[in-house]
């Protein structure tokens, strides 16, 4: 009973804030606290490993920049999984140190797997809101002020318990993954840390490229940033 | 030299007072007003769905401003407002305040139900792809890699979190503030607003400015020609580095034929030509 409790403590605040990042996705305040280098550092900071939570955050944020959140398009949701990603790279790590590599690998897969379950919970809701909407477009077209307040209210509270459930549920799953994970893992630590580097990379850079094409000017703007990373490398090496 | 061209007006290198007389300034927003609806807009997708999408959002924002209507929260005015406001609308969340001000502004003054309607559906492609373009896909991937930067700078996590926080959000509240209170001075005629360079060019503005600056030819200037000349910035506050670029531009302002809204064909020494407006 106690074990249980103690495994319960965690999951509550991973998953409330799960809730509230979620909630920032689309529905309030869109002030993007849902970013993965947000996120994931939160959900590291509630565990107690920060630093653990930012570094996944970091990788995550590269491959949050190739999915831009347009419209009614189906995009995945980095604002619950980030946090869960984080809590879950917290595992083994302490305070001011990296992410264990397992829980490293492991977080970074998880939220990717989150984000896409959540991009589908966030259709469902959407979808849930419109059904609940309907029977009442009669009271919408007579200006009822109670109507239009009411369904802002319904679809916040219901995005926001859509970033709970989807949070814990998640973070249940995926801390025992994550600490078996660390215990068997046998992959030399900096050979794992560059592969999982590298994937993240070469999806930042594929929407990086994307850019290219997209905006004037940010070839010549990313030449400039390459040459001043470089000599800063340079130089502190 | 045909008529045309002789009675055209002659672009100038720069422009003090631009030829053509500015649309009507709303009587200003009342401070308890704005708030109230600009932490509205914070909501405004609350109730996003694939039916009405963010129309009842537009309706939840705009509703503060229609208890001025005759007869308050009962009276007829009010319900058939919220009604109208509360229909099918998609824009981009944070140009969506733009028409949310607009869309008071005309409700508060009355103007005839059809118009409402008509300019509603009109607003929602500009809004929605300005949006996107400006917003998506360059100021939050630029915050990003700002973000992933300080990381790589060794910037402790509280530092990496709030450099971020704080870099998007004075973009996104500036955005939200200057589009509520652009919408409700403009009204009807808040197209005008949408040329902004900012907004057409934001992303080119942002990625020329440091070689602009590099060249000392955007300087802040408090005499000569541009003197005195007046900018609509969307960044009220935070976005001093901007400032300089737009206030080099030269201008040739015209009202438009059909509605008299005013656009004016600005240049910048760089010599891309661009759709800007008198603030």
């Amino acid at each position: 009973m106690t074990e249980l409790f103690a495994a319960l403590v965690p999951l509550v605040p991973v998953a409330l804030l799960a809730g509230v990042v979620g909630l920032d996705v689309v529905s309030f305040p869109q002030a993007m606290i849902s970013r993965p280098i947000v996120g994931a550092t939160l959900g590291g900071a509630f565990l107690g490993a920060p630093e653990a939570g930012l570094v996944c955050g970091t990788a995550l944020e590269c491959l949050a920049l190739e999915s831009l959140p347009v419209g009614a398009s189906r995009y995945p949701e980095w604002g619950s999984a980030s946090v869960v990603a984080g809590a879950v790279a917290a595992v083994g790590a302490t305070n001011s140190s990296f992410p264990d590599v397992g829980a490293f690998a492991v977080a970074v897969l998880v939220g990717i797997v989150t984000a896409w379950i959540g991009g589908w919970t966030m259709v469902q809701h959407r979808q849930l809101i419109a059904r609940f909407a309907r029977p009442r477009l009669d009271q919408l077209a007579a200006g009822s002020r109670n109507t239009v307040v009411g369904l802002q209210v319904f679809g916040m509270t219901l995005d926001l318990v859509r970033g709970v459930l989807l949070g814990g549920l998640m973070y249940c799953l995926a801390r025992p993954v994550a600490t078996l994970v660390n215990a068997f893992w046998t992959v030399d630590e900096d050979l794992s840390r560059a592969v999982i580097v590298a994937s993240v990379a070469a999806v930042a850079a594929a929407a990086v490229w994307k850019d290219f094409h997209a905006i004037s000017g940010t070839r010549r703007l990313f030449v400039v940033s390459l040459a001043v990373g470089t000599l800063l490398v340079v130089a502190g090496a | 030299m045909p008529e045309t061209e002789r009675n055209a007006p002659a672009l100038r290198a720069d422009t003090a007072s631009p030829p053509f007389a500015s649309p009507p300034d709303g009587p200003p927003l009342p401070g308890a007003l704005r708030a109230s609806m600009l932490l509205r807009c914070l909501a405004i997708q609350g109730s996003w769905n694939y039916e009405i999408l963010v129309g009842n959002g537009v309706g939840f924002c705009v509703e503060p401003a229609l208890r001025q209507l005759p007869g308050g929260l009962d009276g007829q005015p009010y319900k058939a407002a919220l009604a109208r406001q509360s229909v099918y609308f998609n824009a981009h969340p944070y140009l969506a305040a733009l028409a949310v001000g607009a869309l008071a502004r005309a409700e508060v003054e009355q103007v005839a139900p059809v118009r409402i309607e008509r300019f509603r559906t009109a607003l929602c492609g500009p809004l929605g792809s300005v949006g996107d373009r400006l917003v998506w896909a360059a100021w939050l991937p630029a915050c990003s890699l700002v973000a992933i930067l300080l990381f790589g700078f060794g910037w402790s996590p509280l530092g990496v979190v709030l450099g971020f926080l704080f870099l998007y959000n004075v973009g996104h509240l500036g955005l939200r503030d200057w589009g509520l209170r652009n919408g409700w001075k403009h009204g009807l005629r808040v197209a005008t607003a949408l040329g902004h360079p900012v907004l057409q060019h934001g992303h080119a503005t942002l990625v020329g400015y440091p070689r602009c600056w590099a060249a000392s030819r955007c300087r802040w200037r408090s005499t000569g020609p541009s003197a005195g000349s007046r900018h609509c910035l969307p960044f009220p506050w935070g976005w001093p580095s901007l400032r300089p670029c737009l206030r080099y531009s030269s201008c040739d302002c015209r009202a438009a034929p059909r509605d008299g809204a005013s656009f004016c064909s600005c240049s910048r020494p760089s010599s891309s030509t661009r759709w800007c407006v008198d603030g």
